[in-house]
């Protein structure tokens, strides 16, 4: 069955249209149900001992105290529960060489970060668990901490882990073409080294679990906020002993995750194994000082990067070398190697160039460990490429615009292979870029940049493009052995009075998931909107899938959604043909209604179909299928990703006496395929720019050499305030992946990738005619006045 | 602990227009009171040092912290929680707007942003963008980027002036 996408009167046409989420309303009345919202018979509470250290030896635990104080029940040592949880090591065979050290759920002899649990308090509250915490006396020896990226490889810097040699996790290096050949040659060559800085996702929410061991059922409940329910069942059996089909993971509403509940937490798997102990449920609640400190950092690069061109501004060469470091373990199952891997992957990732060579260090580090935050790697690439790009302009006295018209891959060379080897089915690099110039009006924003200066008023404007991963196949966690599915499936059923239910393994995590599946079963089957209830998040409940990340939920989740509700809508026809004696293809489904298709007369409303099939079955043909309920899987085979494209603008204010910088405006063209619903993708893009601009601007975790974190609070972490965002406009070019029927690719992670290179890039823009350069992010007034040489030293 | 701190108060208040009567710990913060002892969970707990916002509620009138004020504090005061809010239509533009222009994702800011911005139109005028953005920056959001938010802001500003 085909959909005639480009009819926007055509039947039930909601794929297309901006609904309101049903979930929202609920959510404006404080109806939401988080975690911490929920309170189970006999739960206690637990708190974490977290280590002062950034590298210590546990000489001890004197636990006496904290036992007797009031309210607390019990404590656990790393030793404790390593008897009933097995450690976990994150590797991933496809990125070869990648190695760690086991990590137990709380740890054992030795603390390597500083906010490592080393011992867990249980009590009746959280307060008196907070209080026992502090009774518990640790005996700590201090170890040399390993804190710079750059030397800690070199022979005198300690070892973190002896049994691995060395402190290198992971070294990827990929080569194309003749580089040093190209450079050679070349016109202009120019180098510049970029450092981003290493940030973490501030959920408003912190990470929260209630885990429930049943022992009359030898099952574990577990109410999580995350974003990978299935992924999360697996471990918990895996690392407890308990077969998969005991353990139930339950999500109900997230307060934002952005990549951070996607990952396998220490402290969330001993609170599951302190349940599994203690036969209680147990409930889990970081604070904020421990977000700070045990949520995945993510985003600590430093990358020198070369580029090579000729004298029309051709792009002859790329070559990056990048160097990252991600604490003292590679975090579990997606492992912390990811992000230098798509940053080989993604530079130069817009441009049609042929000699690339990019290569990836990857060190252990006793700080926080870093992983996957949203757009992985991306927004290192685009600053990068489109740093080196703009500078490369620079050097020719070529308008940062027609650089990029002169080496965007072609709207018609695709399928296209890159240098870097990722393959893309469609993009349209340059009817984006003409969009955007025509949104932001940018000979008319040149003229405004020229007229503010001749004032003394220093604006710049920045471009950059980028593309997107999104849709991800089993090449990129599950060839390397991790239980993660690419998969998804989904459920719609419909009940007696021909209301549809739709349970989907993708997850809502605010962004509109639930809208979206809701609008595709909608059309799919031929029934209002309204009529369709959407339940995500529950391991017992919905099929198996993979949930929320590298935005996959409307491609993936979305295909598998729509083609089940196709299938249910054939069931309901072949029933009703039957009913009606007439062929089911001459039939339809229109507002819930079954319509002759050519004259669009209604026949039989669903909820009589309903009717006879669930109470009167008796008067159907004995042999007739009657299965109102269909299930149907996706998957994406024929590309491993579906890449994306889109180009980002910004607008710029620098003053040269603070060093402050106001955002004055922020654009955004992007290509995510087919639009299912274009409010949510235009605000799943205007977040995720602000989430850029933040680390841009304002977001770093920032360190002591001693390995002290010493920003981890609100108050000094600084992410972006309503008063500092721009206005945003966003606009989009559809090019639909041919791979599913829906057509859709992600857009949770194109404003994230592409907003820290058009901010800096606008900073630069701005502060080019004073000299100034700035490449070191966030982009402080410190660093700016820095750069302006008003304020000394580096 | 401290002794002080250990000791129960009695207190009587307001909340959402019913007459609570409670005997607490002279620790106990409001929000804390409010959702473990009242199950008032439509106000959130982002931070716990009064910089996110998220537990943004009504006393006497003003928009509080409700993990900056120990319930003590409260004693003999009028609260109001989203959930009263909700019930009693107190907001009920205001929301509807924040539902039709998407100004909320996963709404865990979002009771306490709501508070914030009644607290703005209730000092009457329409408010430009500016005034808007700076009013919510005590408000923190990770999801949306803001622009919806003073959007729907703007527009029941618009609303409540004709």
């Amino acid at each position: 069955m085909t959909i005639d996408f480009g009819n926007p009167d055509r039947p039930n046409s909601y794929i297309g249209r901006s609904v309101p989420r049903p979930n929202a309303p609920r959510l404006v009345e404080g109806r939401g149900r988080y975690v911490d919202d929920i309170v189970l018979p006999r739960m206690l509470h637990v708190a974490f001992v977290r280590s002062p250290h950034a590298h210590a030896r546990i000489d001890g635990i004197d636990a006496g105290a904290a036992l007797a104080a009031a309210g607390v029940r019990r404590v656990f040592t790393g030793e404790d529960l390593r008897e009933v949880c097995t450690p976990w090591v994150a590797v991933l065979a496809h990125l070869k060489g990648l190695k760690s050290a086991p990590q137990h759920a709380i740890a054992v002899d030795r603390a390597c970060w500083v906010g490592e649990a080393v011992a867990a308090v249980v009590a009746d509250s959280r307060a008196a668990a907070e209080d026992g915490a502090a009774l518990v006396d640790v005996d700590y020896t201090p170890l040399p901490a390993v804190t710079d990226m750059r030397s800690a490889l070199a022979p005198d810097t300690p070892v973190i882990h002896p049994e691995l040699g060395d402190n290198l996790a992971f070294r990827r290096l990929h080569e194309a073409g003749d580089v040093e050949g190209a450079m050679a040659s070349a016109h202009k060559v120019i180098k510049a080294r970029f450092k981003t800085g290493r940030h973490t996702g501030v959920c408003l929410e912190p990470r929260s679990i209630l885990a429930d061991y049943n022992r009359a059922e030898r099952t574990l409940t577990v109410h999580h906020s995350t974003q990978a329910p299935h992924m999360m069942q697996t471990v918990f059996a895996q690392h407890l002993d308990l077969p998969e089909g005991k353990v139930r993971v339950i999500c109900g509403d997230v307060g934002g995750s952005f990549g951070i509940k996607v990952h396998v937490y220490p402290d969330e798997v001993a609170t599951a194994a302190i349940s599994r102990v203690m036969g209680r449920p147990i409930k889990f609640i970081a604070d904020r000082v421990e977000s700070f400190s045990t949520d995945i950092h993510a985003r600590d690069h430093e990358i020198d990067g070369t580029i090579a061109v000729d004298e029309t501004g051709r792009i002859l060469a790329i070559d990056i070398d990048d160097w990252t470091a991600i604490g003292p373990y590679s975090v579990y199952p997606r492992t912390s190697a990811i992000e230098g891997n798509q940053v080989v992957n993604l530079c130069g990732g817009p441009y049609d160039f042929q000699n690339y060579r990019a290569q990836t260090t990857v060190v252990f580090q006793n700080k926080t460990p870093t992983c996957q935050y949203r757009a992985v790697g991306h927004p290192i690439a685009a600053a990068v490429t489109e740093g080196l790009v703009d500078f490369a302009a620079e050097a020719l006295g070529m308008d940062p615009v027609e650089i990029r018209r002169r080496n965007l891959i072609a709207d018609d060379a695709y399928p296209f292979t890159a240098p870097t080897n990722m393959r893309f089915e469609g993009l349209s690099h340059h009817a984006s870029l003409d969009r955007l110039l025509e949104i932001m009006d940018y000979e008319g924003l040149r003229r405004d940049q020229a007229e503010a200066r001749e004032r003394g008023v220093v604006r710049g404007i920045g471009i950059a493009s980028f593309i997107e991963l999104t849709n991800p196949s089993p090449f990129m966690y599950g060839i390397g052995g991790a239980r993660i599915s690419a998969q998804d499936g989904c459920t719609v059923r419909m009940d007696p009075d021909g209301s549809i239910v739709a349970l989907s393994g993708v997850t809502e995590q605010g962004q509109g998931t639930e809208s979206m599946l809701a609008q595709v079963v909608a059309e799919g089957v031929g029934v209002p909107i309204g009529q369709v209830k959407v339940i995500t998040g529950d391991t017992q409940v919905t099929p198996y899938g993979g949930g929320t990340w590298a935005s996959r939920g409307a491609g993936i989740g979305g295909e598998a959604a729509l083609q089940a509700g196709l299938a249910l809508r054939r069931s309901i026809l072949e029933v009703a043909g039957a009913m009606l004696q007439a062929a089911p293809d001459t039939l339809d489904i229109r507002d819930a209604v079954v319509v002759d298709m050519a004259s669009g007369g209604e026949r039989l409303p669903l909820a009589e179909i309903g009717r006879i099939v669930y109470f009167r079955g008796d008067t159907l043909p004995r042999d007739l299928p009657r299965e109102l309920v269909q299930t149907r899987h996706y998957i994406t085979s024929e590309y491993p990703f579906a890449f994306t494209n889109g180009v980002q603008a910004s607008y710029v204010e620098v003053d040269p006496d603070t060093g402050f910088i106001r955002l004055l405006k922020h654009w955004c063209v992007e290509d995510c395929g087919r639009v299912i619903n274009p409010q949510l993708v235009d605000e799943q893009i205007r977040g995720g720019i602000v989430q850029g601009i933040g680390g841009a601007l304002y977001e770093e975790c920032i360190y002591d050499p001693d390995g002290q974190l010493v920003n981890a609070s609100m108050a000094e972490y600084l992410v972006p305030m309503a008063s500092e965002m721009p206005d945003m406009q966003i606009a989009h070019v559809e090019t639909p992946t041919r791979e599913s029927t829906l057509g859709a690719k992600g857009a949770g992670e194109a404003g994230t990738a592409g907003a820290p290179a058009a901010v800096m890039n606008a900073i630069n823009d701005a502060l080019r005619p004073l000299g100034a350069r700035v490449t070191e992010m966030p982009f402080t007034p410190e660093r700016i006045l820095r750069a302006l040489g008003t304020v000394a030293g580096d | 602990m401290n002794e002080v701190f250990s000791a129960l108060v009695d207190v009587t208040l307001n909340v959402n227009g019913e007459a609570v009567s409670a005997r607490v710990p002279a620790e106990r913060h409001l929000i804390d009171f409010l959702r473990l002892d009242l199950g008032l969970t439509g106000s959130h707990v982002g931070c716990e040092h009064g910089v996110c916002g998220a537990c943004t509620l009504r006393v006497n009138g003003d928009i509080v912290r409700g993990c900056l004020m120990l319930v003590v504090q409260a004693d003999g005061a009028e609260i109001w929680t989203i959930e009263g809010i909700s019930d009693t239509d107190g907001m009920r533009d205001l929301q509807d707007a924040f539902v039709a222009r998407n100004a909320l994702q996963c709404g865990f800011c979002t009771p306490g942003m709501l508070f914030a911005a009644d607290d703005l139109l209730a000092q009457g005028g329409v408010p430009g963008r500016e005034e808007i953005r700076e009013h919510l920056s005590g408000n923190y959001c990770r999801c949306t980027g803001y622009e919806a938010i003073v959007d729907a802001v703007e527009t029941v500003a618009r609303g409540r002036a004709q």
